[in-house]
């Protein structure tokens, strides 16, 4: 007989599972008009409740499932921020999907099974829980970016989405099953263990393995050169997907990133190093660059997206505790301001029609001067211009960088964020300068309002009290790092 | 070597005997059953389409539907089966780990029934 695991420590996740279930049939059951709603209030109540237990379970480091999962303070931070992201886009997105003609009650369940999945990436312990994560997630993500179904923009999305996600999970396998051919177990630890000795010279074949891994994780985070679906996809998906596209699974794949790289496979840092360093620059590059020429905001942000990828990649290249802090820090600002900025474009609205074109923002701070603030200063920080939240991003993470002496890198680094605060700054010249053409609808709605302003505060005031985010971030940090 | 081979005996009994009864039924009807063979008699028998046709002609959604249906609880009678047979050795976190699996099925199955997934018109 065997006894039951202890599942203590996935006790967030199966709450989180088990509502997604529940609000599947409250979904069903209630009246076609009522359901989205109630759903929607429950989805956010059982995501905060979750959130809280996150928070409230977070004391040191907890293996449960015979070692598949684990919860420590990284995964904490991580799952913080995930779930944040969650909520946040739930809310913003209730106007949107009423108008759009996608209110449907599915809408929160599958951002619920989603946000399950990117728990269990953040605490997979296992090659084999890692890819369970991961799938759970995508597969929900390619409903949501297909959720208006009866536009085409957005099937396409979804397809495209869904197939090159289908290639890249095949690629990530690949990789496991030829780990575990070279070393005989799919468990971090153990992996951790053999990887540790001066003389653990890792073999061709498991190198070959971990560049199909890491080929993988990098299509889940869109680093360049697997990131040819992400504007296509970012354009198609409705806005409030995007949004959560922008936030959540990013983040939870970057999580993952670093722990694989980190934990199973941090004794062979010279091997994966040279791979981290060339996406890295390649995502900084393009994510510059590209946006350059883009007219539509969604596609922008999608090249901003894959820009800010490579930064957070330069953190995870310098292979530090540092540089892991650095990449904590980064993806909580991250956060902030793409929710933000996100919540600017949810706006765009002229006569109840969506807009996405840059140039339909032109002159709007006449007519609307508060969200035009917000651009301006998600804008700003999302260039990495002080004293906004995204400059201290950018310099933890290229101190980091220049400790590990990757000054190359760091250079690169700062020399693409200059390129890419073109583009920013232009949007901002577009919507203080420019004459206005037609004005947005008013008003933007108390929910959006209430989120701008919050994330707007955050990232201007982070300068005057960084302490929780630093603190929880070094603590995070130092998990991975341990001794 | 002759160990493990012996223990494979069964299935080359079993392919014997079934390659054996096949061979049988096939020659009997060739020489018993009175043949009178004409075209579509010849052709492949397939349910409702051409057997040899261009395979992107269209056809109606719904079966694309029923299929995927179908998919989910034919998944679930191949988890099953070794469920059923190891049952001994797993244990109660075992029985139980299925148990919860079904029920998670069975949501999915009252959802699609509420959603009209299983009505044909």
């Amino acid at each position: 007989m065997t006894e039951l695991p202890d599942m203590l420590a996935a006790g967030p996740e199966i709450f989180l599972a088990v509502m997604g279930m529940v609000l599947m049939m409250v979904g069903v059951f209630s009246s076609e008009k009522r359901a989205l709603g109630i759903v929607s209030g429950l989805a956010v109540a059982s995501l905060v409740v979750t959130l809280a237990s996150v928070v409230w379970m977070a004391d040191g480091r907890i293996v449960a499932f015979s070692g598949l999962f684990l919860t420590d303070s990284f995964a904490v931070f991580m799952k913080t921020l995930v779930l944040l992201g969650a909520v946040l886009v739930l809310i913003m997105s209730e106007n949107y999907i009423q108008r759009e003609g996608m209110a449907r009650f599915e809408f929160p369940v599958l951002v619920i099974y989603a946000t399950v999945g990117m728990m269990m990436m953040i605490s997979a312990n296992d090659l084999i829980s890692l890819y369970i994560g991961l799938e759970l997630q995508s597969l929900s993500l390619y409903v949501l970016a297909a959720f208006q179904r009866d536009r085409g923009r957005s099937s396409e999305a979804g397809l495209k989405y869904f197939v090159l996600g289908a290639l890249s999970s095949c690629l990530l396998l690949y990789g496991c099953s030829l780990i575990y051919g070279f070393t005989g177990t799919t468990q971090f630890e153990a992996l951790a263990v053999l990887f540790t000795g001066k003389e653990s010279a890792a073999s061709p074949g498991l190198v070959v393995g971990i560049v199909f891994l890491s080929a993988g994780l990098a299509f889940k985070v869109s680093a360049v050169p697997f990131h040819m679906w992400t504007p296509d996809v970012y354009e198609g998906a409705p806005t409030p997907v995007t949004a959560f596209f922008a936030v959540a699974p990013k983040i939870a794949a970057i999580a993952l990133f670093l722990r694989v790289m980190l934990e199973p496979f941090g004794g062979l840092i010279d091997e994966w190093r040279q791979i981290i360093v060339l996406i890295s620059v390649a995502s900084m590059v393009l994510g510059a660059f590209a946006a350059v020429a883009q007219r539509n905001i969604k596609r922008l942000m999608a090249y901003s997206s894959i820009g800010h990828v490579g930064y957070a990649l330069v953190g995870l290249a310098s292979g530090s505790e540092a540089g892991l802090r650095g990449v904590l820090i980064y993806m909580a600002i991250y956060l902030v301001m793409n929710v933000g900025a996100f919540a600017c474009i949810l706006c765009m609205q002229i006569n109840g029609r969506m807009v996405e074109q840059i140039d339909d923002l032109a002159g709007s701070a006449k007519s609307h001067p508060m969200m035009a603030l917000g651009i301006l200063v998600f804008m700003f920080s999302l260039a990495g211009i002080p004293p906004m939240a995204g400059f201290f991003g950018k310099f933890f993470i290229f101190t980091a960088a220049i400790e590990a002496e990757l000054y190359t890198l760091a250079i690169i680094g700062v020399v693409s964020s200059v390129v890419g605060a073109f583009y920013y700054l232009r949007i901002v010249k577009i919507v203080y300068f420019d004459d206005l053409l037609e004005p947005f609808d008013k008003p933007i709605g108390r929910s959006l309002g209430t989120i701008m302003t919050l994330s707007g505060v955050v990232t201007i005031l982070f300068f005057l009290y960084p302490a929780p985010i630093l603190d929880s971030a070094s603590i995070a940090a130092a998990a991975l790092f341990p001794g | 070597m002759d160990e493990l081979l012996r223990e494979y005996l069964p299935v080359l009994i079993f392919l014997a005997i079934a390659i054996g009864i096949s061979v049988a039924m096939l020659l009997a009807s060739g020489i018993l059953a009175t043949q009178k063979p004409d075209s579509e008699k010849l052709s492949a028998y397939e349910c409702g389409f051409e057997a040899f046709d261009d395979a992107r002609s269209r056809f109606d959604v719904r079966f694309y539907l029923v299929a995927i249906l179908f998919i989910i609880f034919d998944l679930e009678v191949a988890f099953l089966f070794p469920w059923a047979i190891s049952l001994g050795k797993i244990g109660l976190f075992g029985f139980w780990s299925m148990v919860i699996f079904l029920g998670i099925l069975t949501i999915g199955f009252v959802y699609e029934w509420r959603k009209g997934a299983l009505e044909w018109e």
